[in-house]
């Protein structure tokens, strides 16, 4: 039986009690931010998805009828010969579907496993957007440019990523669906109806994957932007946090409030 | 700080505040850890995708491909045997772009044309010319025919079913599970499995909106169907071959899937 400084008795068997006790207030300390199923499901997801926009883009080749424009006039086709050339696209079609329906599988299996976990362990609070969410994401947006000087709050995800996470999420599943519509469009009848037929569903398949492309593109220049403690924390799954003794409060009634609910801590770093 | 911006913090807070900490060695020691696994995925992706494309090849493809294509091939006859594709009224249907040549491009004398047929063990069970086909169930079909580069057309044929002209031969040839089809002079070919091949709306197609095939699109006689790709429906049909193996065909030999199936 041992007694700790503020009197109250402590069990021996209570074992996960860290020893040394709550690191002193000032200390920084690692908080998991993202949990491991998390971090492996995103980065199995990273190079599929990459797999399944490059062999997909060998298919497209072979009837690459899309553009940006008005009536006649293109503003931009889709895609460049250069871009074709750069990526090894050309004459791939059998191999771009051989890869493509391999790693489809893949693919969509590791999202729906995703999604399952989201729900399962109610992650998706973190990342739906709230009612709050359309105010905050603007304000955000502002902040970035250096418009507004202060950032809303946020908890794990401020509300621009929110948004953009829930619509990356829907894309996905957007594009599984018309996918699915495009590759067995008689044994999966009547799915393709619902992109308005073949043709729709493969319109809708092509934009939901230059939507993905421009998230990812985004994406990535925020990792940058927000430093190198957020990405290890898609590695790692901690960030580091720097606490800091809380502002003296007035309002506050007693004194036996649990200390961690008064700590203001600061992310080093944004997360992206 | 507004009162309101406060309690917004505080909600937002206690959503991650709930995730548990730990002290700094105790981070260092993880961070080690993951991101020597990391390293080791990157490396395990690396060559798990240079393995792929080291194994041999199978028709032009990795044969770890070929195996996932043909997998795919069993789950999807299993799950959906035999559904059929949408049919359109005669209204929709638009001229159909001409794409392929292979085994067309030589002369024919359309008048001295006839189909071979031939048993599973290469016995000639019948020589027929078009009358033979005409006399056949005669029937219209408005489907989207599907091209596998991506296009596709709403395309009005006329013919007999497969299966009508089938049955003339169902009792010589038995159970065979295949059968292949070839232009007059072997340079387009193509396997069929007998359960798509007996498909209701697979067509020994004479016409093209309502009037005979041209040469471009398979004259005298081609292959139409709304549920495999276009290249399975080969045009100017000179062999029908039963067979107990899976037949040749030109494009799986090509790295493209022997099935094609929609």
């Amino acid at each position: 039986m041992s007694i700790d400084t503020t009197g109250a008795p402590i069990a021996d068997d209570a074992e996960d009690i860290p020893a040394p006790g709550e690191p002193p207030a000032d200390e920084p300390v690692a908080r998991l931010v993202h949990p491991r199923a998390i971090r492996w499901l995103h980065w199995i997801n990273f190079p599929l998805l990459f797999v399944m926009i490059w062999s997909g883009l060998r298919i497209y080749w072979a009837e690459d009828v899309y553009a940006l424009g008005v009536g006649s006039w293109q503003w931009f086709a889709f895609f460049p010969d250069s871009i074709y050339e750069t990526f090894g696209l050309e004459r791939r079609l059998a191999r771009g579907m051989a890869f493509h329906f391999a790693f489809g599988w893949l693919f969509v299996i590791n999202g729906a496993i995703y999604v399952i976990y989201l729900l399962a362990t109610r992650e998706w609070r973190h990342i739906l957007p709230d009612r709050h969410a359309a105010k905050e994401a603007k304000d955000v947006v502002l902040h970035d440019l250096h418009i507004k000087k202060q950032a809303p709050p946020q908890g794990k995800y401020n509300a621009a990523q929110r948004i953009s996470y829930t619509a990356v999420l829907v894309m996905a599943l957007i594009v599984v669906v018309s996918g699915f519509a495009i590759y067995k469009p008689t044994q999966l009848y009547p799915l393709p109806l619902l992109f308005g037929g073949y043709q729709g569903a493969r319109l809708v398949h092509f934009w939901m994957t230059i939507g993905l492309l421009l998230f990812f593109l985004v994406h990535v220049l925020q990792v940058i932007r927000s430093g190198w403690g957020n990405f290890r924390s898609m590695v790692t799954g901690y960030q580091i946090e720097r606490r800091t003794t809380p502002p003296v409060d007035d309002t506050a009634t007693g004194t036996d409030s649990v200390p961690e609910s008064d700590t203001n801590t600061a992310a080093i770093g944004d997360s992206a | 700080m507004s009162e309101q911006r406060a309690s917004r913090e505080e909600q937002l807070r206690a959503d991650v505040e709930d995730a548990p900490t730990i002290p700094l060695d105790e981070f260092k020691r993880r961070s080690r850890r993951s991101f020597l696994m990391g390293a080791v995925g990157i490396a395990g992706a690396y060559a798990g995708w240079r393995w792929l494309q080291d194994q041999p090849d199978v028709g032009g493809i990795p044969k770890p491909l070929r195996d996932q294509l043909e997998r795919n091939e069993t789950l999807w006859s299993n799950l959906s045997e035999g559904r059929s594709a949408p049919e359109f009224s005669v209204s929709k249907a638009t001229p159909i772009q001409v794409n392929g040549r292979i085994g067309i491009r030589n002369e024919i004398d359309l008048a001295a044309w006839t189909v071979r047929v031939e048993g599973p063990d290469g016995e000639l069970l019948d020589e027929l010319d078009i009358s033979a086909f005409d006399a056949l169930p005669q029937r219209d079909m408005v489907i989207e025919h599907k091209c596998i580069e991506g296009w596709s057309n709403i395309t009005h044929w006329g013919g007999a079913r497969f299966s009508d002209f089938h049955a003339r031969y169902a009792d010589q040839v038995g159970d065979v599970p295949y059968v292949g089809f070839e232009t007059p002079d072997g340079l387009y070919y193509v396997g069929w499995d007998m359960p798509s091949a007996m498909h209701p709306q697979t067509m020994l197609a004479l016409r093209l909106d309502d009037e005979p095939l041209d040469l471009d699109h398979g004259a005298p006689l081609r292959l139409a169907t709304p549920n495999k790709y276009g290249i399975k429906c080969l045009k100017r049909i000179g062999v029908v071959r039963y067979a107990r193996e899976r037949p040749a065909d030109y494009w799986a030999e090509r790295s493209y899937d022997w099935y094609a199936g929609l």
